[in-house]
């Protein structure tokens, strides 16, 4: 895996292009305002982590003995809103691609580096909102705001946060056009379309999804506000309005939002999985299309979320037969990359083992879903934590994985310098094990009848309820590592050298770290993504 | 023309100019589907209430509605104007129509506040817990259209008022003209901006004032 | 015809199709007449969008992002109303 001859550290990298804060604070390079944006959603994620680790301790025995229903209320509420909009939704898109869009384009910097930066300030005002709001006594109503309840009857800081999430879609908007204008515009020469890596495509597709979606949930939670503040009562049903129109505009929004979250995961591990298996992806064009069919079906499938909620039957049996068909293009992925394994030459280092996680996890929480998109088993299981276990797989098992195997995969040119393998194999390791420790036990607490969003609970599932706080415990220890040894590594790991993982992409083709428009002159691509074997 | 550098991540003018368009259309597709999701609601309840939501209508007034949007469309012409004047390089002409558009637009704002403002002495604005007062059917989901029609007329003028405050910064520009190849550029993007806000107009004029029974 | 008389020529337009479909709105009311209106709303967009935005000669691409908005907000108003309209 190691080059052959040592390589020199590069004269001038974007590194050491300055070091004021003022050099970070207001610069326009894409690869710095990817740093800006991991150090704010790392904060944001050990927050959102915090409240989880709150839930999982009073979780820990059958009595609501901690805390009381309102506290607990209050801290899945923030540990939803800071996880969804603060960590999952700008995780890969604004890290891992801001800093590689460019780089796997050939290009200098995206299309628009002043809007980048000022969607990292947009992030950052609207995280203030929610932290204010967890000041000022905390928001009750869970991540989804449904009404009546946030726009009526909630006495807690509602407005805070629905301001802190209506601000932060902005920086998505800007992100997404700055992505797709770039993708469009910027690309090397020779770099066609079907010869793009599928890290660029998820990506495309994603700020797609940004650009289509995000507006919605920004004129309904104007909505919300106006309700509270003006008492314009669309969602209001004393006043004619009604509250499950509330529930639409939402999903139409939320459900595609899934899809902004796992579309990059995708992206990242196609990227792993190629390179350490040595061999092209398979099915490359395939590939492409069910990206893209994952983004159009994304947006019809949102009345799942309502099955149970007095939304017609018809409605629900047609989204219900949407949801079952987004489900073929996602299947066509796992299968793609199974057979780029197959007979290829594997070596299991730490981004590949998160690879390998991912497909794991992501498998068994598609498959999950698949089982609550059929109409009758969903009232069943509605509400439950069958529910909350599904979704962790795809946004934690999925996309959080998917993160750190990437950010594992690119710290080399992220930073110039390699971490401890073994560390990182361990972390990597503790992930797996304790995630399905904590949320394989949450599918048969759900299956039995445990509600989500409940304190308290009957003695018969606290076996369940402690695996899975102990899990959090081991997971935990999986998040907490690579702080260590990666921060070890910026101040010491040895130098990476400019591809040390023998990897094909245009990225690779420039020093590490970069040097500030990222390639000393144009690159030219002459053969297609992955040119392995 | 000076040869004018384009910005450092751009291989050309061409290219930026084309980068700049699509990033701009892309923004008001999303500002489409803001609106869109107001156009939906509205939508929902036109259907469910198609006597109520007529005949509330027609309580609105449809001549100040009229006199506004010939306001709106005669600015979005001055635009177009403004727009080939600065690119053929005439800065006082284009100065002048864009000085036209934004007095257009603010004299939309005057007719929109004084009609708000009528609307409130009769006792048709219940927001904020005022009286409504409502003289026709069914005030309950009268009260639903009212509500519709100051969040749809509100924040469509608060867009004028985002694109007044754009309009005047170019003017501004124009009237320095620093780099005429840039400024020909920020005519036409905030000119897209401005004839949105028109597009958006013609329908929420028609949805609320038009669509009346009898 | 130059650049200027096309845009007073679309200016004159508008104003007859605001004056058409406001008429018929006060005069004839009734569904026929909503739908006369709506379709007038649509040429009126159309004719602002196609020249005074100038998508008429714009990127094929840009005219493709305009449709594709459109066709968003359309399965947002579909998929939203195929659940109102069979409760």
């Amino acid at each position: 895996m190691s080059t052959a001859t040592p390589e020199a550290w590069p004269r001038e990298h974007y590194l050491n292009a300055g070091w004021s804060i003022r050099s970070w604070l207001l610069t326009t390079d894409h690869k710095r305002i990817g740093w800006l944006y991991t150090v704010s959603i790392t904060a944001f994620f050990f927050l959102g982590g915090f409240a989880a680790l709150l839930i999982r301790l009073e979780l820990m025995t059958p009595p609501g003995d901690l805390m009381s229903a309102e506290f607990y209320n209050e801290m899945f509420s923030i540990h939803g809103i800071v996880m969804v909009w603060f960590f999952l939704i700008p995780s890969i898109p604004n890290t891992l691609g801001n800093f590689l869009l460019p780089l796997m384009l050939g290009a200098r910097d995206l299309a628009f580096p002043r809007l980048n930066l000022l969607s990292w300030y947009i992030y950052t005002v609207g995280g203030l909102f929610t932290i204010a709001a967890v000041i000022l006594g905390g928001v009750d109503t869970g991540w989804t705001f449904y009404t009546p309840y946030s726009s009526m009857f909630s006495n807690s800081a509602v407005m805070a946060a629905v301001a802190g999430v209506f601000i932060v879609g902005f920086s998505s908007i800007a992100t997404g056009i700055n992505f797709i204008v770039t993708t469009h515009k910027m690309r090397a020469p020779g770099l066609t379309w079907f010869r793009l890596p599928l890290f660029v495509w998820a990506n495309y597709a994603t700020s797609l999804i940004f650009v289509l979606a995000t507006p919605v949930l920004g004129i309904t939670l104007v909505l919300i506000a106006l309700e509270r503040a003006l008492g314009i009562g669309i969602f209001d049903p004393a006043l004619g309005g009604d509250p499950l129109l509330f529930q639409h505009l939402f999903w139409f929004y939320s459900h595609p939002a899934v899809y902004i979250m796992i579309l990059p995961a995708f992206g990242v591990v196609s990227e792993i999985i190629t390179c350490f298996a040595r061999k092209r992806i398979f099915g490359y064009t395939g590939m492409v299309v069910a990206i893209m069919a994952i983004t159009l079906f994304g947006f019809v499938v949102w009345g799942h979320h309502m099955f149970v909620s007095g939304q017609s039957i018809y409605a629900g049996i047609l989204f219900s037969f949407f949801t079952m068909l987004v489900a073929v293009p996602s299947a066509i992925k796992t299968f793609n990359w199974t057979a780029t394994l197959y007979k290829g030459r594997i070596s299991f280092t730490a981004p590949m083992i998160y690879g390998l996680s991912f497909l794991g996890l992501f498998t068994i929480g598609g498959l999950t879903g698949v089982i609550l998109a059929a109409l009758a088993v969903d009232i069943h299981v509605h509400d439950t934590y069958f529910v909350v276990a599904h979704f962790h797989y795809i946004m934690v098992g999925g996309a959080v994985t998917a993160y750190l195997g990437g950010l594992h995969f690119w710290w080399p040119k992220l930073t110039g310098r390699m971490y401890s393998e073994i560390w990182a194999r361990i972390a990597a390791l503790a992930l797996f094990i304790g995630f399905n420790l904590t949320f394989f036990p949450q599918f048969l607490l759900g299956y039995a009848g445990m509600p989500r969003r409940y304190h308290a609970y009957p003695e018969d599932f606290q076996i369940l309820h402690a695996m899975s706080s102990l899990g959090a415990g081991v997971l935990a220890i999986g998040y907490l590592l690579p702080l260590v040894y990666l921060g070890w590594s910026m101040l010491r790991g040895p130098h990476a050298g400019s591809n040390p993982w023998d990897a094909r992409g245009l990225e690779w083709r420039t020093s590490s770290p970069p040097p500030k428009h990222n390639f000393l002159e144009t690159p030219r691509v002459d053969e297609p993504a992955y040119h392995y074997e | 023309m000076s040869d004018a550098e384009p910005a450092e991540q751009f291989d050309d003018l061409d290219q930026q100019k084309h980068a700049n368009l699509m990033g701009m259309w892309l923004f008001l597709a999303t500002e489409l589907l803001l609106f869109g999701g107001l156009f939906a609601s509205f939508g929902v309840f036109r259907i469910m209430h198609p006597e109520t939501f007529g005949e509330a209508a027609s309580h609105l007034s449809v001549s100040l509605g009229v006199a506004n949007t010939v306001i709106l469309f005669t600015s979005g012409l001055t635009t177009k104007l403004a727009d080939e004047a600065v690119e053929a390089g005439r800065r006082g002409l284009g100065l002048a129509l864009l000085l036209g558009t934004i007095a257009l637009g603010l004299a939309f704002l005057v007719i929109k506040g004084f009609e708000w403002h009528h609307e409130y002495e009769i006792g048709l604005m219940p927001v904020l817990g005022l009286p409504f007062e409502y003289p026709g059917a069914d005030p309950r989901n009268a009260r639903l259209f009212f509500n519709f029609y100051y969040a749809m007329t509100g924040l469509h003028a608060a867009h004028m008022l985002i694109g007044l405050g754009l309009l005047s910064i170019i003017a501004l520009l124009l009237y320095r003209w620093r780099d005429p190849p840039k400024i020909a550029r920020q005519v036409r993007i905030s000119g897209l901006y401005w004839a949105f806000v028109d597009v958006i107009w013609v329908f929420v004029f028609t949805f609320l004032y038009l669509l009346r029974s009898g | 015809m130059n650049s200027w008389t096309v845009s007073f020529v679309v200016w004159g337009a508008l104003l007859l199709l605001l004056a058409a479909s406001t008429a018929t709105a006060v005069l004839v009311a009734g569904p026929m007449a909503h739908a006369f209106s709506l379709a007038c709303a649509l040429a009126m967009a159309a004719l602002i969008v196609t020249w005074f935005m100038g998508l008429r000669t714009a990127d094929g691409l840009l005219r493709v992002f305009a449709l594709a908005a459109v066709f968003w907000l359309a399965l947002l108003i579909a998929l939203t109303l195929a659940d109102f309209l069979t409760r």
